[in-house]
């Protein structure tokens, strides 16, 4: 671990600090965390989790920018999708994600206030909140699904996030769908 | 393609053209024209039929099926046709993001275990897995949380129906392993998850021991009586929508007397053009006391149906087809539109929504399920 990656983990955590209204967004987020029965991992010790990555062009992409123009280094197993504003990020985007064999998926964008289109992001907590109640009437691990918000400026709090969701989905081990593309549907490899 | 124009008449049609006048897309202004499918099957123009745009247009509801004189099974020739198309890797547009779609899939391959009977309150009586009579709750759960925003309440006629059973007596089963009777997929042409999902609840009931399924979805109740059949082999299980069982139970209900309501009803595509049941509901509505029933000017075989059936298209014209049918539903003068399917609902409220005409067209909506259990004593 490099003296570079030690300083990143002190950088502060809480998504929104002096924002009330990212505060309960973050708040939702860390429950998430805390609520998931963790499944032996040990089993799996080759194994590395494909976590799907939707990032906002304006705040969340660049941050993600930010860490690596920084060169700090995270784990690497995320696949990113950019989209123009988090208010895109649509139920059916995530849990295509998950039907085609994501372990985990990321919903990011920028913190209240902070939206390029003014409110994109209130959409985004409302898509969210629906996507997470499908996700628990499936039966998939909440701790599957996150949702962060992470500025431009943020590059270590990227990789935070990244580092922290990635190991959280290692002690949760692969998704309910990572091996079952032969029963039904179609077969799309996610890359 | 000659077998698909031989096996559903297609080869009768005599270019009369009253699908395409009858068609309720073809009317709102669309260019959509069941009759040139027809001709187009019958003159096996495969490629132009898959990959046309009109495919996932049709809303299978089946009123061209009715006016026919040449009785080609047109519903069946689409469905068939879009079979066609998943094998050529096309899919319909998939409203709200294929999510629907997703979730279906996902329910057919299985290793998950549902979270699905949040629903079910303390002072409902259902058995978990053995009983004999299987109540079917279909997509329900999912649709009240992923409609949220159009406050549709099809658990609320799921919980109605489940008092109601009680209320006969019946301790129905009501299952946590039930899955998407994949209704959805098999119109949107994917066999394969299909089968995946029949064969898993076919299973799942044949192992509680059930001699009667109920569902109150009019959807479910067409695929299990009709699609299900070849994936049953030789289990006897009778198949009924809420409002048959009802109408056979109708001597047993406890009713209680009530303030004069008029409602309307809304006949489900599936429930009415597909199974043929006209009368259970009517005879259902027609018990209760207090309950008036006016019909709509198009009712029965006639009706025009809520425009988003399989989850496969939606557009300006669907929307034309729901408020010109909830304009009906107003000039009944009725309170209550009373439907028995959870699609009308979720359709009808959407168009409900809009901003400039909603307030015309809102108006109260009820499953059959909730009319009955308001007038348990």
């Amino acid at each position: 671990m490099s003296a570079r990656q030690n300083t990143t983990q002190k950088a502060p955590t809480k998504a929104g600090a002096g924002k009330a209204a990212g505060k309960t967004a973050a708040k939702r987020a860390s429950k998430a965390v805390k609520k998931t029965t963790a499944r032996p991992a040990a089993a799996l010790p080759d194994w590395n989790p494909k976590l799907v990555v939707f990032a906002c062009n304006w705040c969340s992409y660049a941050g993600a920018d930010t860490a690596g123009v920084s060169r700090i280094q995270h784990e690497p197993h995320f696949r990113m999708i950019r989209v123009m504003c988090s208010g895109r990020i649509q139920p059916g985007f995530v849990l295509r994600a998950f039907e085609r064999g994501a372990d985990g998926v990321l919903v990011s964008g920028c913190h209240f206030g902070d939206c390029h289109y003014i409110f994109g992001n209130e959409r985004a907590v409302e898509q969210f909140d629906k996507t997470m109640r499908m996700v628990k009437l499936l039966g998939i691990e909440e701790g599957r699904l996150r949702l962060e918000w992470i500025s431009a400026a943020e590059g270590a709090r990227f990789a935070d996030v990244i580092n922290e969701f990635t190991a959280q989905l290692r002690e949760l081990g692969p998704g309910p769908f990572a091996h079952s593309e032969e029963a039904g549907g179609r077969k799309v490899e996610v890359a | 393609m000659e077998t698909l124009a031989a096996r559903t008449n297609a080869w009768a049609c005599y270019d009369c053209g009253k699908c395409t006048a009858t068609c309720p897309i073809a009317r709102s202004g669309s260019s959509y024209s069941p009759r040139r499918q027809v001709l187009a099957t019958n003159l096996g123009q495969e490629g132009e039929l898959v990959s046309g745009d009109g495919l996932f247009t049709c809303l299978t509801c089946g009123l061209c099926d009715q006016r026919c004189p040449a009785q080609v099974d047109y519903t069946t020739l689409v469905q068939q046709l879009r079979e066609l198309a998943h094998g050529a890797d096309r899919e319909p547009e998939c409203p709200h993001g294929g999510a629907l779609q997703s979730v279906m899939r996902m329910m057919a391959k299985g290793g998950t275990k549902q979270d699905r009977l949040g629903w079910l309150d303390s002072d409902l009586h259902t058995r978990p897995a053995e009983g004999e009579v299987f109540y079917w709750t279909g997509c329900a759960p999912y649709y009240d949380a992923f409609f949220s925003e159009l406050q549709i309440q099809a658990l609320a006629g799921v919980r109605a129906a489940v008092k109601v059973f009680n209320a006969l007596g019946v301790e129905p089963v009501v299952s946590s392993e039930e899955r998407c009777c994949g209704h959805d997929l098999l119109w949107n042409g994917d066999r394969t998850s299909f089968e995946a999902l029949a064969e898993r609840n076919v299973a799942l009931v044949k192992a509680s021991g059930a001699k009667t399924l109920v569902t109150s979805c009019a959807e479910c109740a067409r695929t299990w009586r009709l699609d299900y059949e070849p994936y049953l082999r030789g289990v006897n299980l009778q198949v009924l929508h809420l409002s048959e069982y009802l109408a056979e139970h109708l001597a047993e209900l406890p009713l209680k007397g009530g303030a004069t309501r008029r409602i309307t009803f809304q006949d489900p595509c599936r429930l009415g053009r597909h199974l043929g049941l006209y009368d259970p509901p009517r005879q259902v509505l027609g018990a209760l006391p207090g309950i008036e029933l006016s019909e709509m000017r198009h009712s029965r075989a006639g009706a025009t149906c809520c425009a988003g059936s399989t989850w496969s298209s939606c557009d300006r014209f669907a929307k034309k087809i729901q408020v010109d049918r909830l304009r009906e539903a107003r000039a009944t003068g009725a309170e209550v539109l009373v439907t028995a399917c959870p699609k009308c609902q979720i359709h009808f409220r959407c168009a409900m929504k809009d901003p400039n005409i909603g307030g015309d067209l809102a108006m109260e909506m009820k499953d059959i399920a909730e009319v009955v259990a308001e007038s348990l004593k």
